[in-house]
């Protein structure tokens, strides 16, 4: 097996188009797992963790911009004012995956128990993707992950990193687990409130095949908090009503399985549930006053 | 291996570890680190199939892999064709049929693991699949195909004691499950296997018992006992998952074939499928009285399936048990509105109750010492939930809640464990002591056949050897086959079987050098080579009555947990353990054994299962076996108990045990108590506890 070792972006794009065949190593919690098991062999690996290039996040013109190489404990560190993503960073893994792990594992192995990917999807985050021949594109998250484990990412580009526009608004990320730490997600939920947009963006993960957004949930709550008045005045309460409804909502755009790591019924169950704490908890941050 | 250590105390003390250091510094030298130059490794091809009709096996191609040096079949066993801890009923290499999916069919020696690994794909088996019995009770019905030409019972065992047919004026029942556990060591099966001149083979092995290991290879081999020398490798971890053979025949074939060194070590997906587990259990149970009853009848049933084969595991058979009872006390007291502990303290088994069997325990029993104990400790305060870091919150670092819909459970379970081996076992542990003088001053050495699987055997062997013979220097020499049996690290038992024979042969060694003018007038080793026997015991008539136990250790728990009602997650806030220990040793490596007996009950409680659809084993891993986190343990607060055991060196009873046959009974106790549900099964899985 080759391993080949760029240094630069340019050099890793430029390896990319002569091994359209090698797959992107960064912090290897996922590549390495599948290789000790026998489950893939790739002929070659392109090694990306001395691009540095990859390894940094930055704010640009009302947008955050996370390079593909972030660790999770990077995140935790620094980006404390994206709560939802910090939230979801430190419920990965360890603190030794976290120290490797990288959004771009996330994005690249694209499974639906991704801990981040339900945070860009609640974000609207554009995947940004670069190769040598065509340069640079972006791909809303959604039209990125296109299944389970599969993504638009062409053979020969990389992923660079996730864009999104900031949000000004409170917002969660909940992931359910039969242990209390180390667990890969049964269930897990990311709300943010968009005020700028008055919308709530609701996104779920490990209930379906790929990462859902709760649409009819979301439009629903959000007319809901214009016609209560909660939009402008943020101590005008929601009726009880519509935080059933929106719950109800969010557990039907579940698209559970039963597998070995829960069953459908507590998937959708455990939608529900964390759909209404995180609406109220988003709904009390707003009358916080930092926020205005 | 071999260990000098000298400015440490005698028994009673909380001395280090002589392991501790070499441990934390990633030098102890485990059996998966094991090298010889110029060696093979080792790697084994397992059936895919839970039940198959072997039709054809092909090695043409694996032999013609690169770097393959040998692939062998049943064919190529020249001996006994099958081994087996008690019977000798599982095939070395599957020859006709397979009974379980991961029963291994052909082992493969090459020039790296890798290369191994690669050939065992190029090993072509035609399989008829055959239908499996994959349910404990379906395995009974008239219908079920036998997975043993004998059938699939294993063993039923009836006891009746008294009248069976009594009545009593209240009355409870119940039904109770418990899942399949995984051992879950930290350490993966390795050896390493080398051919001798003498046409013979030395195996450096991970075990729990070397001698039950040389007993199974040399048959299998065609060697006899003298030509196969079994050597200790470093243990990580047992907890009776090292009970029965995994790779050691494998390995030792490779040898005997290639003439070189084979090297064989699991990973941890081979792991699951390479190690016995615990026995699920299905039990139902009508009480009309607690604990001492003058009448009883039991009935057990073993039986094969062709699931993934059960086996020892800490706390065997008790664990299943005690889950089911405790939860009948729990309805007892129910019925006659007493409190849990409270029936407990005043229906406890005491030193002579009569057992269902008629045998009278015969030793110490403070149970309700144990519960007593339990009773004063306060519980852990109320804690706000909004002051709380939300890692401390039932769902930990998920950040599921910030306290909504949080209830806490209170639960407390009693029971017991039998030490050593029963039913007229001659269990038996020999030791060998030699104390010497040089220019340092005596020296004293010490060697069996017991292994330290972690469990601390070499430090109290250490402090029994310094207590004997007021000699600080000891040296432990690396258990082999070269001297007797020790038995295994099981039931319990090593403290006090090895434990005894190092106390006897120092005392033998003491009294030749008291003769010989003392310890300061040495001037010529003195040694003696003793074995320890403990009481004989007795076979069960055919009513189940006999005296088939050596003595019993006892404990109780209290677990206090958190439950988010909504989500049916769990927070335990406080394990508090009260044990039987009979004296303890070494009160440190005591304390250590009930926090790890705890935590391995805690995981059985909440979350460790070995998942099977249709005989297939869903979750080989530690991505989804899921086993305690810190988030998941809390802090354990111990009760020594301590009252000394008459008739076992220093008074000291086993103490590995009985927390893990504990804990679980008292941790779904506290969730019943939280939820108000029934709960019947463990692990218990948040779908039990919101309703699901």
């Amino acid at each position: 097996m080759e391993v080949l070792l760029p240094h630069s972006l340019d050099e890793a794009l430029e390896i990319k188009a002569e091994h359209p065949e090698a797959v992107p190593l960064s912090g290897g919690t996922d590549l390495m797992v599948e290789m000790n098991f026998g489950r893939v062999r790739p002929p070659a690996i392109v090694d990306l963790s001395r691009v540095a290039e990859l390894t940094t996040w930055r704010e640009e013109n009302g947008h955050a911009f996370l390079g593909s190489g972030v660790t999770y404990t990077t995140i935790v560190r620094e980006m404390q004012a994206y709560e939802p993503l910090v939230q979801a960073s430190r419920s990965v893994g360890s603190p030794q995956i976290r120290n490797r792990g990288t959004v771009g594992g996330n994005l690249g192995t694209a499974s639906p128990a991704g801990d981040a990917l339900p945070v860009l999807a609640a974000y609207d985050a554009e995947i940004v993707l670069r190769s040598r021949a065509r340069g640079e594109r972006s791909l809303p998250w959604n039209l990125f992950l296109t299944g389970p484990k599969k993504t638009a990412t062409a053979p020969d580009e990389l992923i660079i990193g996730a864009r999104w526009r900031r949000l000004r608004g409170p917002g969660s990320f909940s992931k359910i687990g039969t242990r209390n730490a180390m667990v890969i997600a049964v269930a897990g939920l990311c709300l943010v409130i968009d005020e700028e947009h008055r919308r709530v963006n609701v996104a779920l993960g490990s209930v379906g095949p790929t990462i859902l957004r709760a649409t009819q949930a979301e439009e629903r709550v959000s007319a809901a908090l214009a016609s209560s008045g909660t939009w402008d005045d943020r101590s005008a309460p929601l009726n009880p009503q519509w935080i059933d409804e929106f719950a109800e909502l969010v557990a039907t755009a579940a698209q559970p399985l039963d597998d070995v790591r829960g069953t459908a019924a507590y998937r959708r169950h455990g939608c529900r549930v964390l759909s209404r704490r995180a609406l109220g908890w988003a709904l009390s941050e707003r009358r916080l006053p930092t926020w205005l | 291996m071999s260990v000098d250590i000298r400015r440490q105390g005698g028994v009673g003390q909380s001395v280090r570890r002589v392991d501790g250091v070499p441990k934390v510094k990633g030098e102890f030298e485990y059996a998966s680190d094991l090298r010889r130059d110029g060696m093979l490794w080792g790697a084994t091809l397992r059936s895919p199939h839970p039940h198959a009709r072997i039709v054809s096996i092909d090695t043409t191609a694996a032999l013609e892999a690169p770097g393959v040096v040998a692939v062998l079949t049943h064919t190529d066993v020249p001996g006994k064709k099958t081994f087996g801890l008690d019977v000798q009923d599982q095939p070395v290499l599957a020859a006709d049929l397979v009974r379980y999916a991961g029963e291994a069919v052909a082992v493969v020696a090459a020039e790296d693991h890798e290369l191994a690994r690669a050939a065992l794909k190029a090993i072509a088996v035609n399989y008829e699949v055959l239908t499996p019995v994959t349910d404990m009770e379906q395995a009974l019905e008239p219908t079920a195909p036998p997975v043993h030409p004998q059938g699939n019972v294993v063993r039923t065992l009836t006891i009746v004691h008294g009248d069976p047919n009594a009545l009593a004026d209240a009355w409870v029942e119940g039904m109770y499950e418990t899942g399949m556990q995984d051992q879950a060591p930290l350490g993966p099966e390795a050896g390493l296997a080398v051919p001798a001149a003498d046409g013979g083979v030395d195996l450096f092995i991970a075990t729990q018992w070397l001698h039950a290991d040389l007993e199974q290879l040399a048959p299998c081999l065609d060697l006899p006992l003298e030509k196969v020398r079994l050597h200790l490798s470093g243990v990580g971890g047992a907890f009776g998952a090292r009970e029965d053979v995994s790779m050691q025949i494998h390995a030792c074939l490779l040898a005997l074939r290639t003439k070189r060194p084979i090297k064989m070590s699991y990973g941890r997906q081979e792991s699951f499928y390479g190690h016995v587990h615990r026995h699920p259990s299905r039990v139902w149970m009508r009480h009309g009285a607690p604990y001492e009853v003058p009448n009883a009848r039991l009935e057990g049933t073993a039986v094969f399936t062709n699931n993934p084969p059960c086996g020892a595991m800490r706390g065997f058979g008790a664990v299943q048990a005690c889950f089911a009872y405790e939860a009948q006390m729990d309805k007892l007291a129910v019925e006659l509105n007493l409190d849990p502990i409270e029936l407990r303290i005043k229906n406890a088994l005491r030193s002579g109750s009569v057992l269902p069997t008629g045998q009278p325990i015969a030793g110490v029993a403070p149970v309700r010492e144990c519960l007593q104990r339990l009773q004063q400790l306060p519980l852990p305060p109320e804690e706000s939930a909004l002051d709380r870091d939300p890692m401390l919150l039932p769902g930990g670092a998920g950040n599921v809640g910030h306290g909504e819909a949080l209830k806490r459970g209170v639960g407390v379970a009693v029971g017991y464990k039998n030490l050593g081996y029963s039913e007229g076992f001659d269990d038996a542990s020999e030791a060998w002591v030699r104390v010497s003088a040089d220019r340092e001053g005596p020296l004293a050495e010490v060697k069996t056949a017991a292994v330290d699987v972690g469990q601390g055997l070499d430090t109290i062997v250490t402090q029994i050897v310094r207590t004997e013979l007021g000699i600080d220097r000891v040296l432990i020499r690396p258990p082999d086959t070269a001297i007797g049996s020790a038995g295994s690290s099981s039931a319990s038992r090593q403290t006090m079987m090895t434990g005894g024979a190092v106390q006897l042969a120092c005392q033998a060694v003491r009294a030749e050098i008291e003769r010989s003018g003392g310890l300061q007038d040495l001037r010529r080793p003195v040694e003696a080579t003793r074995v320890f026997h403990h009481r004989p015991t007795g076979k069960l008539d055919a009513s189940g009555q006999g005296d088939p136990h050596v003595t019993f250790a006892f404990g109780a728990a209290r677990a206090v947990v958190e439950v988010d009602q909504e989500l049916g997650l769990v927070r335990v806030l406080q394990l508090a353990v009260a044990q039987d220990v009979g004296r303890a040793l070494n009160p440190q490596s005591v304390l250590g054994q009930i926090e790890g007996g705890s935590a391995q009950g805690l995981g059985l409680a909440l979350m460790e299962e070995v998942a099977l659809v249709d005989g297939q084993l869903k979750n080989a891993s530690f991505t989804d076996y899921l086993i305690p986190t810190i988030l998941d343990m809390p802090p354990v607060v111990c009760e020594i108990v301590e009252e000394p055991e008459p008739g076992l060196p220093y008074g000291a009873k086993g103490v590995g045990e009985p927390s893990t046959v504990v804990v679980p009974a008292a941790v779904v106790a506290a969730l019943r108590n939280a939820t108000g549900r029934e709960l019947r099964r463990a692990p218990v899985k948040p779908d039990d506890l919101v309703g699901l």
